[in-house]
């Protein structure tokens, strides 16, 4: 039962980790930035991004799915355009796995690095700016070095979401071996032929091994950060 | 270096008013102290200068030019805060370093170690500059946000109670150094404090604020020698101004209604009988606590004097300030 994994199966893996990563490297910066204005500016509209931001969390992931393939399905609204205009295609392909991950993986990500922010005194960004400092440099110096433990606590959350990521991801890009079948996908897929429960077993300890070694090594990284902020 | 004026500031926290049309002209180059009780608008008059808070109306112009539309960078001001805001992520010598380091500056790494080196002498923290800015002492915290705004020439350092949490000694040393810095910079300072001392051997401007209002702004001779009211004659010279009825020592002037008497006012060994309560010996100087009749006084006198509890004196009031029934001077 301990075989090593089919190819396939390693496909699987490497497209979850890939998938997983693409989604949480290229939604982070957003994320900052929705976390930023949600915790610091007050504006109108911000109850209502506050609720977009968490509407994947609260919606079933079947639904989410649907609504990304209605728009950036190949003839969806934003979709058509895309693939127009700049060859970009989401639909069926890894790229919308990723795509779909990272909204399911948004909002906890938002969640943490905003619980940051919020715990940054404000003073201190007030103090640089009357010593000449602008917006952006104050963020810069200040107040990302102070967060950059919930940026990383968001980040590895974000990850082992998306790493966890189904309903959406099969509703919106399918289940295609090699393409779009990703680690859960494989295992469902596993178990609806008779006789996969042993291949389902041995995905599903490589998907428990992939998660404990994220929350270890987050573990371990924030702990290294918050001790070099906290200067103790 | 530059004039900073203020025009009808006004400014409101939900209902509560925390300034109220307050113009005030401070020239280049002055060293301007703030004076009042707690939550008269002190750090209000700093935070709106500094443009971390919007005035409700009015205008302030730095160098002559209108900066309320400002961000606080742009205003080129240095603000040290009432609660030190050291940042926990970096070492004091970084702390110190911080306005310099703005890319817009682009000051030499060796410039900019001889500026932190030179306001860490300055500051005496220069032994602690490797410390996590955590690791510090309250007093050494308050130091080191000193020196982060003395570090630059701004156009106007505005400073919160900057001296408050250190000992009398190391106070009296960075009276001088501040003091030193105005001189040779020609640097214009505002300055919030509760310091009787600070107030009257730094400043060459006193504003008083009452509850958001600037009652008046001077020399502080002339806020201490002709205060409009007797809330400002209160608020310099130590032991107090005492605030007496007016007729406490015989026939008083028309529409007078107390009579504020400052230690220089008590003339001993002549007028109404005193007795003596205590005898206070503070070193530089000796209080006498005396009763006339059912009044207290407390005045100065030699700090070698023979007086002591019990002694029967006399005294009498030497052009006195005297005040009508809404407190401001007749
Ligand atoms: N952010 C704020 N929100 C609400 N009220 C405020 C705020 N800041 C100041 N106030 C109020 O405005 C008034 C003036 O406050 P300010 O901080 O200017 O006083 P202060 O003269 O600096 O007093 P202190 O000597 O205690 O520092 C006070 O009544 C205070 O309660
Ligand atoms: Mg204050």
């Amino acid at each position: 039962m301990f075989d090593p994994l089919t190819a396939e199966e390693w496909r699987a893996v490497a497209l979850s980790l890939r998938v997983s990563f693409w989604a949480t490297a290229v939604s982070l910066p957003l994320g900052i930035l929705v976390a930023y204005a949600l915790a610091r500016w007050r504006f109108w509209g911000r109850e209502v991004l506050n609720g977009l931001v968490h509407l994947p969390l609260i919606l079933p992931p079947v639904v989410t799915g649907y609504l990304l393939l209605v728009t950036f399905g190949r003839r969806g609204s934003v979709g058509a355009y895309l693939d127009q205009w700049f060859g970009i295609v989401f639909a069926f392909r890894w790229t919308g796995a990723a795509l779909a991950a990272a909204i399911m993986a948004f909002p906890l990500m938002v969640r943490a690095i905003r619980l940051a922010i919020e715990a940054v005194d404000p003073r201190l960004e007030q103090a640089a700016s009357t010593l000449g400092a602008g917006r952006v440099w104050v963020f810069a110096t200040v107040t990302l070095p102070l967060i950059l433990p919930g940026i990383l606590a968001g980040a590895i959350l974000a990850f082992a979401k998306a790493m966890g990521e189904f309903g959406a991801t099969i509703t919106f890009v399918s289940n295609i071996p090699g393409q779009t079948q990703t680690l859960p996908s494989a295992i469902y897929a596993a178990l609806q032929v008779p006789g996969g429960e042993t291949q389902a077993l041995r995905l599903v300890l490589v998907s428990i091994t992939v998660a404990m070694a994220a929350l270890l090594v987050s573990e371990w990284v924030s702990r290294k950060v918050a001790k070099r902020i906290s200067g103790a | 270096m530059a004039e900073v004026s203020l025009v009808g500031l006004t400014k409101s926290y939900g209902t509560n008013r925390a300034l109220a049309d307050v113009s005030m002209t401070i020239p280049d180059g002055a060293f301007v102290v703030l004076l009042g009780p707690t939550g008269a608008g002190k750090t209000t008059t700093l935070r709106l200068i500094a443009g971390l808070d919007r005035p409700d109306a009015g205008d302030i112009r730095i160098a002559g030019a209108p900066v309320t539309a400002d961000t606080p960078a742009q205003r080129d001001v240095a603000m040290v805060f009432q609660q030190y805001s050291l940042y926990p992520h970096l070492t004091v010598r970084e702390n110190l370093a911080f306005p310099l380091r703005s890319p817009v500056l682009n000051w030499p790494e060796a410039e900019i170690t001889r500026k932190v080196g030179e306001v860490a002498e300055v500051l005496r923290i220069a032994h602690k500059l490797d410390n996590k800015a955590t690791q510090l002492s309250g007093g050494e915290m308050q130091r080191v946000s000193i020196g982060r705004a003395l570090v630059r020439n701004p156009r106007i350092y505005l400073m919160d109670e900057p001296l408050s949490s250190l000992d009398a000694k190391l106070r009296a040393d960075l009276r001088i150094e501040l003091k030193r810095i105005h001189a040779e910079l020609g640097a214009t300072f505002l300055y919030v404090t509760h310091d009787q001392i600070e107030a009257m051997t730094m400043a060459t401007h006193v504003g008083v604020l009452d509850a958001g209002r600037l009652v008046q702004f001077g020399t502080p001779r002339e806020i201490y020698e002709n205060p409009v009211s007797a809330y400002v004659a209160s608020r310099l010279g130590q032991p107090r101004i005492n605030l007496l009825p007016a007729d406490a020592f015989g026939p008083a002037p028309a529409g007078a209604v107390q009579i504020g008497l400052r230690p220089e006012h008590v003339r001993i060994g002549e007028g109404q009988p005193a007795t003596v309560r205590r005898v206070e010996r503070l070193g530089d100087q000796t209080r006498l606590h005396l009763t006339m009749g059912p009044h207290e006084i407390v005045t100065l006198t030699d700090p070698h004097t023979a007086l002591a509890a019990g002694a029967q004196i006399s005294i009498r009031p030497d052009t006195p300030l005297w005040f009508d029934a809404s407190g401001n001077r007749t």
